[in-house]
């Protein structure tokens, strides 16, 4: 992106615009609400985003994420709230008055406009001159390669140039903040996995805003800095993908992104800064305090499957001690090769089921357990969350 | 392939059916009337000549075919009394075919925007009118426009005027007649590209920065264009040759082409002229649509 070419028209006030205090954010959602009918579709949403930033709106299908993304575009006026881009309320501005830009989920391309009319399309309605608009298309279409085929029609192209003119045509106007609507859903794995990363590499280079909205888990953890989760219109969670994963909120959330083991707290006796806490189908287990006290609620002791170890025998162990581990017994109940890791779900003797995900780090099966075969899992205090239930 | 073959296959006696219909109502009785067309008019039973009698022997069918002749073409070409009526015929088509796209789009645009169970029941709407015989309602708006009507009462009531309006037997009650009549045949084909056509696709153009207007010229109208075309020829192709509105409604100063037919036919009794008027006409015809077909296979080409 050449930041020394002459702006004009809409594009003028695009990401580069610098307004006062940039510690303020880009944007700002403050208690925004939508209402269809009875279903509050978005609930009470409030939300800051820093220019630069790749966010993530992740959530099951209906909790609102798309219904969000539509308010930030224009395309629904919310029923409560404001929507604040660079200080200036947006919540009642048309679409087409807003310095922000889409990339919707069936690419939505002009079918009986060229590539290139298509690009091309943001700038005309920009008052862009001709002789701007040239060069500007020709670097749009470098930028996503699609050099070659500006002439075709949508219906020439194949789904993954599709989404590359879909997102040319949706960067070509510099907006100040790019929307994009599950930008990787109709792709198939290989392709979805790189362009991931040539997603995250022109945001990067172009240093501008992205908010992008999806139901996969991963496509959000690989590409955002931040992710915002979004169950029945409310935001559950707005966290960096580590604390995402590693210090989820609810037990909900833990759930809803990765594989977890839980297991239900029945009592529960305090040992210095770590609780000793009774379970029904793991035995006793010792895990960390939680930063927030727990009070009286009813909670869960939850542990990643990559975070237990398998072994034949138990490891040294103190209990009362700092390097207190958690050992429990079981049996291998069920082995699932997945290539570069195999999950095996163990049959615990007090009853309950654990699944561990062991890296398949030698490519001879020296290390392999076998169904049925004796084990014991571990894993320390800092490897369990404490949920609310 | 033997014929036993063909038919031994529904699916391929379902692919020529079209054909046979083709060829039984449609190219053998073209070719009697252009036939007849090429004969001379007599006081005889039937009031043509020559006439094939294919038992008289071979030279008298000789005979028939050169005795015919290309001069009831000459007298539709150096009569103004013809070259007016297809003028005319040509100029109402067009002008009413305009009014009904200009009322028929919007009808259609709004219809594919209700929500989808309200599109039933404008559909619904749309085609209820063809319960009622069509001539019934082409009597029903002489009963509205006639001199003590209800619109002209409507009209005095209201005190927009002083006097009755003479609307019956003007281009006005025919245009009335024929937008009315016509209007559903533009506004299902209108209705049927709109209603499916990616309601994104106009979010995307808003969004690129397109105000209404812009959306609407750039995006909606130009991926509605072969449901204008449909309508268009749906509607242009049966004016032209309409009869019966113009004959009801229009004052008998200027003649459409399928009423100076029906005098040729019924009451001079010229079955030949009548014959010869009814080719051109049909050539005329052919023309807008051979270009429709034209326009639709460059689109299909260009993809």
């Amino acid at each position: 992106m050449t930041d020394e070419s002459p702006r004009t028209g809409a594009a003028a006030n695009a990401a580069g615009d610098a307004y006062p205090g940039a510690s303020e954010p880009l944007l700002r959602i403050e208690g925004v609400a939508k209402t269809f009918g009875t279903f509050r579709a978005v609930d009470g949403v409030s939300l800051d985003i820093k220019a630069g930033e790749f966010f993530a709106l992740l959530g099951p299908s209906g909790c609102g994420k798309t219904t969000l993304l539509r308010m930030l575009a224009g395309f629904e006026a919310p029923d409560e709230g404001r929507i604040l881009l660079g200080g200036k309320d947006i919540a009642q501005a048309l679409p087409h008055e807003r310095p922000i830009n889409m990339m919707f989920q069936n690419y939505a391309l002009f079918p009986h406009l060229s590539v290139r009319d298509n690009i091309a399309f943001g700038l005309k309605r920009a008052g862009m001159s001709r002789a701007d608009i040239v060069p500007r298309v020709a670097e749009m279409v470098a930028l996503v390669k699609l050099e070659g085929l500006e002439k075709r029609k949508p219906d020439q192209l194949s789904g993954g140039q599709r989404q590359r003119v879909a997102l040319a045509r949706a960067l070509a106007r510099r907006p100040q903040l790019l929307l994009l609507d599950e930008p990787l859903a109709a792709l198939d794995k290989k392709l979805r996995e790189n362009t991931q990363v040539e997603l995250m590499e022109l945001q990067r280079r172009l240093g501008m805003t992205f908010i992008v909205v999806t139901h996969d888990q991963e496509e959000a953890m690989t590409m955002a800095s931040r992710i915002g989760v979004m169950k029945s219109g409310k935001l559950a969670q707005v966290a960096s993908p580590r604390e995402l994963y590693e210090a989820p909120r609810s037990r909900w959330i833990a759930e809803f992104v990765g594989d977890i083991n839980l297991f239900d707290a029945e009592s529960k006796l305090r040992d210095g800064h770590r609780l000793v806490v009774g379970t029904r189908d793991a035995g006793t287990l010792v895990v960390a305090e939680p930063r927030q006290p727990l009070g009286d609620v009813k909670f869960s002791v939850a542990i990643r499957p990559e975070k237990i170890k398998l072994s034949r025998r138990g490891p040294a162990s103190e209990a009362g001690r700092e390097t207190a581990i958690n050992a429990l017994d079981g049996v291998i109940a069920d082995i699932c090769y997945l290539g570069g890791t195999t999950t095996y779900k163990v049959k615990l003797d007090a009853g309950g089921i654990v699944e561990a995900s062991v890296a398949n780090s030698a490519r001879l099966d020296v290390d392999a357990y076998s169904l049925n075969q004796h084990v014991v899992a571990w894993f320390t205090p800092d490897d369990c969350v404490v949920l609310p239930s | 392939m033997s014929a036993r073959r063909i038919f031994a296959r529904p699916a391929r006696f379902a692919a020529i059916a079209p054909y046979v219909w083709m060829v039984l109502f449609f190219l053998v009785p073209f070719g009697f009337v252009l036939k007849i067309s090429l004969s001379q008019t007599v006081i005889a039973q039937p009031p043509y000549e020559p006439v094939f009698d294919l038992t008289a022997g071979w030279a008298a069918i000789q005979a028939a075919f050169a005795a015919l002749s290309i001069d009831n073409f000459r007298l539709l070409a150096s009569d103004d009394l013809y070259v007016l009526a297809y003028l005319r015929s040509l100029t109402v088509a067009a002008t009413a075919t305009a009014l009904l796209l200009l009322i028929g789009y919007p009808i259609a645009y709004g219809m594919a925007r209700l929500p989808k169970r309200w599109q039933a029941v404008a559909m619904v709407l749309v085609i209820v009118p063809f319960w009622t015989s069509f001539l019934i309602r082409i009597y029903a708006w002489i009963n509205i426009l006639q001199h003590d009507g209800v619109l002209n009462q409507i009209l005095l009531r209201l005190h927009l005027v002083s006097q009755p309006v003479v609307w019956l037997s003007t281009d006005t009650a025919m245009y009335i007649g024929i937008v009315y009549s016509y209007l559903p045949f533009m506004i299902l084909p209108l209705y049927a590209t709109l209603a499916k056509m990616e309601p994104t696709l106009e979010e995307a153009a808003s969004d690129l920065g397109a105000p209404p207007w812009q959306v609407f010229w750039l995006v909606t109208f130009p991926l509605s264009l072969p449901g204008v075309g449909a309508g268009v020829l749906l509607c242009f192709i049966p004016i032209v040759g309409e009869f019966v509105i113009p004959d009801l409604l229009a004052g008998s100063n200027a003649l459409m082409i399928g009423q100076t037919l029906w005098l040729e036919f019924f009451t001079n009794k010229d079955w030949p002229v009548a014959s010869a008027a009814a080719i051109v006409l049909l050539v005329v015809l052919l023309l807008p649509l051979l270009l429709y077909e034209r326009l639709q296979r460059r689109q299909l080409e260009e993809r």
